[in-house]
């Protein structure tokens, strides 16, 4: 009697560990059925736009005056796409943005890797120091920075070129400052096993830096890309004619152009393959990009 | 015998000298195998040291000369002192864009941020396609702030415009958006969160990932349900990292334009008028330079006096804030 009882008392203790283990598997089940739903709810609400803008991009005329909306178009009209290409010189846009920025890009790789490693790895007085100045003026917003830095644009010549965006972008401080930072982490016996071979400096820092650093660099690649392309107040104050305008530049112009019976169409194509580049551009490097996010909150919240 | 040591001591006076002080820094940085490497690490720098004085630390003096002076670049500086900042004190149109300014920074960065955090939440599962929706709610971030928002001006057209539509749907009958100067600074707020919620919240969802997880366990062994644990747990855990995307996200803000200038220009009565925008204007609308910098600067220095509250404010709530 006593044993049964013991032996029914364990079976009903093991079910009950079933039970509570199914129900917490369950209730992580409907968690993440709950998740999944509002994330796909708020995903909807992101994508909204982009959505909007490219089915408003295909509509006629007719179509974008009616009411209700409706959401797709009825023939999909690649002509209005060829339309805006031609109202306002897009091909140049496009030219002006990707030369600038590709300028940008290499001319950030190249000078900040460099002195990156000096900082890092070199000795030499006063290092820290110029270290220092380079973070104090990363503080400094651009707005204080804009006018002056106009001025100077004025003396050299260059107002109304592409050269203002190009030259001081490439020494901004950001980019030697994070080169720095990672080139720092990277172990310091590869280098000193080189020296002791006899390579100058400048060979350890091809054969043996550069090659490791490549993620940051990637990083810092997109990173550069991507703000260079979007710069939208910079260009503003530099550029007036129309055939040097960038990117962005371009859309204003687009947009301001015809305020009163704006053809939506035409713009939302405009806007379209204007961010087309950069959607490219992330979706390829969107390994780095993030990992470059997430690195630098780490540091700074950790 | 007396005159060599003489000699030799004077040498030894001379060497030591030489060996002192910042002039013997300088002469042991280039002396010997230390030399090579001073010399590399000045001409590994000197092009990126060039350029950023040039362009960034000479502007940003150039910038404070500028502020004491009178300028419209067609005649030389005038000297005027402190008169900028009188003037920038008394002007009504500065205090409305600072008003403006500090309007969106302080609703949409709080707004965010909280949004931004339950969203790392909800994707901090092993769950299939957390990849594709991370991917989604980030696109905003790295499109064209001047695209998105023609496209959102399209989408706050008050008559065609998809918003006021679907608020019919419901009953609601929209506002005029953009045209009106209660809700434009709001619609505009909704479209900067839109766009930079991907920022904070891939931030907050490394920072969740690294609340360890044997602390969840333990709490869930002492019986916690899940809104205790995350209570208890996740919140003050991750207030370094809130703290982070918070201060990154208030100085970003308060220097916002771009959206601005595109989807109102400033308007309507002035409502949307940001700081960074009234110094635009200042600068190259109306060329007088030397106001602009001031405006600049007063900007810089409201930038800083935000960053300092919060980094003192940080010692009561931030979790291993109090170090020094």
């Amino acid at each position: 009697m006593a044993t049964s009882t013991v032996e029914s008392k364990r079976k009903t203790t093991t079910t009950r560990n079933q039970r509570l283990g199914r129900s917490r598997q369950q209730r992580k089940r409907i968690g993440d059925l709950i998740a999944f739903s509002l994330l796909t709810l708020g995903g909807i609400a992101m994508l909204l736009p982009f959505l909007w803008m490219v089915f408003t991009s295909f509509k006629s005329t007719a179509e974008i005056y009616s009411y209700p909306p409706k959401l797709l178009p009825r023939e999909f009209l690649w002509s209005n796409y060829i339309d805006a290409w031609t109202l306002l010189p897009f091909n140049l846009f496009l030219r002006n943005s990707a030369t600038v920025s590709i300028c940008v890009v290499l001319g950030q790789l190249f000078t900040c890797s460099l002195a990156g490693y000096s900082f890092s790895r070199l000795r030499f007085p006063g290092r820290d120091r110029f270290f220092f100045l380079y973070l104090a003026t990363m503080m400094i917003p651009f707005a204080v920075i804009m006018i002056p830095l106009y001025v100077q644009m004025r003396w050299m010549g260059w107002v109304d070129t592409l050269w203002p965006m190009i030259v001081p972008a490439i020494f901004a401080p950001w980019g030697t400052f994070m080169m720095r930072q990672f080139m720092s982490t990277l172990p310091r016996e590869l280098e000193d096993a080189a020296r002791i071979d006899g390579a100058s400096f400048f060979r350890i820092y091809r054969a043996i830096i550069l090659p490791l650093t490549k993620p940051a660099l990637a990083t810092l690649g997109i990173f550069t890309f991507l703000g260079s392309w979007n710069d939208f107040l910079w260009p503003l104050i530099i550029i007036s004619s129309l055939n040097l305008k960038t990117i962005p530049l371009g859309m204003q112009a687009f947009q301001s152009r015809m305020p009163l019976k704006t053809p939506w169409e035409l713009v939302m194509a405009a806007a379209t393959f204007a961010i087309l580049p950069i959607l490219i551009a992330f979706i390829l490097g969107q390994k780095y990009y993030v990992q470059g996010i997430v690195t630098s909150g780490i540091k700074g919240g950790g | 015998m007396s005159q060599g040591s003489v000699e030799t001591q004077l040498d030894r006076a001379t060497q030591r000298k030489r060996q002192s002080g910042f002039g013997g820094e300088i002469r042991r940085a280039f002396s010997g195998l230390q030399g090579e490497e001073t010399r590399a690490g000045y001409l590994f720098i000197l092009p990126n040291l060039l350029g950023f004085m040039v362009f960034s630390l000479f502007p940003i003096v150039f910038a404070l000369y500028i502020t004491f002076t009178e300028w419209n670049l067609s005649k030389p500086p005038a000297f005027v002192g402190f008169a900028n900042f009188i003037t920038l004190w008394n002007d009504p149109l500065f205090w409305k864009t600072f008003f403006n300014t500090a309007y969106y920074t302080f609703v949409a960065v709080p707004t965010g941020v909280f949004i931004a955090f339950w969203l790392a939440i909800l994707m901090n599962r092993k769950m299939p396609g957390i990849i594709f929706f991370r991917t989604i709610y980030f696109l905003p971030q790295i499109t064209l702030t001047v695209a998105a928002a023609i496209v959102w001006s399209w989408l706050y057209q008050p008559e065609f415009g998809l918003f006021n539509y679907l608020l019919g749907l419901v009953g609601i009958d929209g506002p005029n958006w953009l045209s009106s100067t209660r809700w434009a600074m709001p619609a505009i707020i909704i479209m900067g969160n839109w766009q930079g919620m991907g920022f904070a919240m891939l931030i907050m969802l490394a920072g969740l990932q690294g609340v360890p997880n044997e602390l969840y366990e333990a709490a869930e062994i002492d019986g916690a349900n899940s809104w205790q644990s995350l209570r208890y747990i996740t919140v003050p855990l991750m207030t370094p990292t809130i703290f982070f995307v918070v201060v990154t996200s208030l100085i970003g803000a308060f220097q916002g334009f771009d959206q601005f200038q595109i989807m109102t220009q400033g308007g309507p009565a002035k409502s949307t008028t940001t700081l960074v925008m009234y110094i635009y204007q200042n600068g190259f609308s109306f060329f007088k330079m030397g106001y602009g910098s001031a405006l600049a600067f007063a900007l810089f220095v409201t930038i800083l006096i935000i960053t300092f509250v919060q980094w003192q404010l940080a010692n009561r709530w931030v979790y291993g804030f109090q170090q020094d």
